[in-house]
């Protein structure tokens, strides 16, 4: 069964009301792991989760690994809007909300960052007046995630436009909804995952608030905190196909086994003890959660980690294919050179999104180490 | 669990964090070096370590041990190397007692191990022969003679050497240098004649020694392990040293890091604590990742080596280039940020840059780690 080989890119599975399966395989596997509520595997049964506990979901995230099974799906609202649901959200809302997270029918985005508000995310301007039963939403959105694929959005938006961070208030809303409209972003890389999202008189019920009025500073840093360990844990399953010591033998080429170029060797090896070393401190995190420790302090520190790793990495392969990992397309390169390329570019944004690396480091000193 | 501790390990964590915070503040490794010991450490303080049992923790119960698992070692040395307290923990408890469990014959077992668990005597390995790590590199040799061998050669920056009883020497019985086959490994008396020992001063004031081997008559109950065949068991004894070793940076430089930490937060220039100021921060920052990082190489590397697990080697290696990596950074680092403090003989931190260089090229530098992870990963 093709669930127990490396995922390519193009296979990832993301959901939604129009979810496309380009491998058949893909869809049962999904269907399968959702009706054991493995998708989620630690959120409560009675919300379609697996119910079981930090250490069963280690074994479970263990044996998966053995057989070298694929991740069944790749959602934000499987890493960030569930968590997130499950601590501040009504009774109403996690029946609405999470069954469909663990499904997959449901494509969930981001809308946080704006034009001006980027590192410094609560100078954000998207207004929420009050009309009553409901607000109406105007601004705009910025590197909303596939914003023009997603169905449902959870946003930061203005509610009171005296104070900073205490008038913020989180919003989650159909993209349907009239007034919602999108326009992809072209990178660097030539590709388009992320989109600016523009609300134009956009009427959002109030059942579409997390938490409290006024209270989503806090909803958002527990969101942003999810999304730092998971970037990283993503960036390692994405990463992971590629054996860069047979990459660099065929390309640097070979003597008695090793790298023939030893300054490229040194390198890989200095390259590949950072990512075994940092997937064994994700394992620690782990395993400190599952004996009931707190591990609040070292998670701070996988994002940044991750983002350097990844980055390094791509600059590793140009170094080791020269000008052939610099195509843009046509022939005279391989499928896999041109996408070296892709994805050299690609990484740049690992240490500017989710927190940038500078932000990341801000909060190491000033919150862990108590720095100011 | 792998990289968390059992309740059991954690108990003698703290057992061992009170034990050396009491008897051997780093003011002690001061005074040690002011009244010009030249054994390296203090007799008392090792007595005491003793007296806890640590000395005969990896031994089995048959020969008067505690059965204790190697991590034990790793625990006992993380502490102490938060003050930098010296004792012969790596040269004869993770490594001459390790030498003797997997390579010893049966009576070499039963005469020594024993008074390596009561403290009564200590055996150190005498391997590098160079001011680099590198065993394969072994030129010295040993010929068969009669019915025994005869030694002769010189081995350079034994640890502990001028306190060590018993040496355990690399030699080889084939090839030429350079060749990972020919070795073997030999338990020498250290009062036999033709063996002399040659203190060194170094940096760091750790005890090392050279030790030469004029023409030396060694019988064959001599050997430890196989005959040309040595390099598997020594490797596996490194391996242990190695890891003892990366315990030990990774306490001193948390202490290190701490001691770094309190000084940014208590200095004040230009109106405010230097700790303030982003050139810092971020770099302070930089420092506890690598701590954390290398935190959990160093523990996974005992549980591998405690579960006899194939990565073993590999995480060891991995361990102990990374620390080396972190502590060489940290300690340039606390002397930066120390500033002319930092440069003073009054100053602790001085204490951590010279022992980390040291510590650094003891048992592998990062080159030669990275090198062999390369090679134990097929590439």
């Amino acid at each position: 069964m093709t669930m127990r080989t490396p995922m390519p890119g193009d296979e990832t599975v993301w959901g939604g009301r129009n979810a496309v399966f380009k491998n058949p395989d893909s869809e049962l596997w999904l269907r399968r792991m959702a009706k054991k509520g493995w998708t989620a595997p630690t959120w409560p049964s009675e919300y379609g989760g697996g119910g079981l506990s930090m250490a069963e979901a280690q074994i479970l995230s263990d044996e998966m690994a053995r057989i070298n099974a694929r991740t069944p799906l790749i959602s934000m609202g499987l890493w960030m809007m569930g968590p997130v649901l499950l601590e501040y959200g009504t009774e109403e809302q996690k029946r609405e909300h999470l069954p469909g997270i663990v499904r997959g029918d449901i494509w969930w985005c981001q809308g946080y960052s704006e034009p001006n508000a980027g590192s410094d995310l609560a100078g954000l301007q998207t207004r929420a007046e009050d009309h009553g039963d409901h607000f109406v939403v105007n601004g705009q959105k910025v590197w909303t995630s596939h914003g023009d694929k997603a169905d449902w959005i959870y946003a930061l938006v203005r509610t009171n436009a005296e104070v900073k961070h205490a008038g913020i208030t989180m919003l989650i809303f159909d993209m349907q909804t009239p007034g919602v409209s999108t326009r992809p972003i072209k990178l660097i890389s030539g590709k388009s995952p992320f989109c600016e999202t523009f609300f134009d008189d956009v009427r959002v019920p109030k059942s579409g608030i997390i938490g409290e009025v006024n209270g989503g500073w806090a909803v958002s840093n527990r969101l942003l905190q999810h999304e730092r360990e998971n970037v990283a844990a993503d960036m390692f399953a994405a990463a992971k196909p590629v054996d860069l010591g047979i990459l660099s033998k065929r390309y640097a080429g070979e003597k008695d086994g090793a790298i023939a170029d030893p300054l490229l060797r040194h390198k890989l090896s200095a390259l590949r003890m950072r990512e075994d070393a940092l997937q064994l401190t994700i394992k620690r995190i782990a395993e400190e959660a599952a004996a009931g420790g707190s591990a609040g302090a070292i998670s701070s520190i996988i994002k940044f980690l991750g983002a350097e790793l990844n980055k390094d990495r791509y600059e590793y392969f140009l170094e080791l294919q020269g000008q052939q990992s610099l195509g843009w397309e046509g022939d005279g390169f391989t499928e896999e050179e041109l996408e070296t390329c892709r994805e050299w570019l690609r990484s740049k944004g690992n240490s500017i999104e989710g927190g940038t690396t500078e932000i990341n480091l801000n909060v190491i000193a000033k919150r862990v180490l108590g720095l100011r | 669990m792998s990289m968390v501790l059992s309740e059991e390990q954690q108990m003698l964590k703290d057992m061992a964090a009170g034990f050396f915070s009491a008897k051997s503040p780093i003011s002690e490794f001061r005074s040690l070096r002011d009244t010009g010991n030249t054994d390296g450490f203090s007799a008392a303080l090792w007595q005491d370590m003793v007296d806890m049992g640590w000395a005969s923790m990896p031994i089995p119960e048959a020969f008067d041990g505690l059965g204790f698992e190697f991590r034990g070692v790793g625990i006992v040395m993380e502490e102490a190397g938060r003050s930098l307290a010296a004792s012969p923990m790596l040269s004869s408890v993770a490594m001459g007692v390790s030498a003797l469990l997997l390579g010893g014959s049966d009576a070499q077992k039963t005469e020594l191990l024993p008074k390596l668990a009561s403290g009564a005597r200590l055996v150190a390995l005498a391997v590098d022969e160079s001011g680099h790590h590198d065993p394969t590199q072994t030129a010295m040799v040993a010929t068969q003679a009669g019915d025994g061998f005869r030694l002769h050669g010189r081995k350079r920056f034994v640890l502990d050497a001028a306190r060590a009883d018993h040496l355990i020497v690399v030699a080889r019985t084939e090839g030429e240098a350079g060749s990972t086959t020919g070795l073997s490994l030999f338990l020498v008396d250290a009062q036999m004649p033709g063996v002399t020992v040659h203190p060194r001063a170094m940096v760091d004031c750790r005890s090392v020694g050279d030790v030469h081997f004029d023409l030396v008559e060694v019988t064959s109950s001599a050997l430890v392990g196989d005959l040309h065949q040595g390099m598997g068991c020594l490797d596996a004894v490194l391996d242990r040293g190695r890891a003892a070793l990366a315990a030990e940076m990774l306490g001193s430089m948390e202490r290190a890091f701490e001691l770094i930490l309190a000084y940014l937060k208590e200095r004040k220039q230009f109106g405010q604590a230097i700790g303030g100021f982003q050139a810092l921060q971020h770099r302070a920052a930089k420092m506890f990742s690598d701590i954390e990082v290398c935190r959990s190489v160093v523990y996974e590397a005992f549980t591998s080596l405690d579960a006899g697990r194939e990565d073993s080697a590999a995480l060891v290696s991995m361990a102990k280039a990374l620390v080396n990596d972190a502590f060489h950074n940290i300690s340039n680092e606390g002397v930066q940020m120390f500033g002319g403090m930092g440069m003073t003989d009054e100053c602790d931190m001085g204490f951590y840059l010279k022992r980390a260089r040291v510590a650094e090229q003891t048992l592998g530098s990062s080159k030669f780690h990275r090198d062999r992870y390369a090679a134990l990963n097929a590439f």
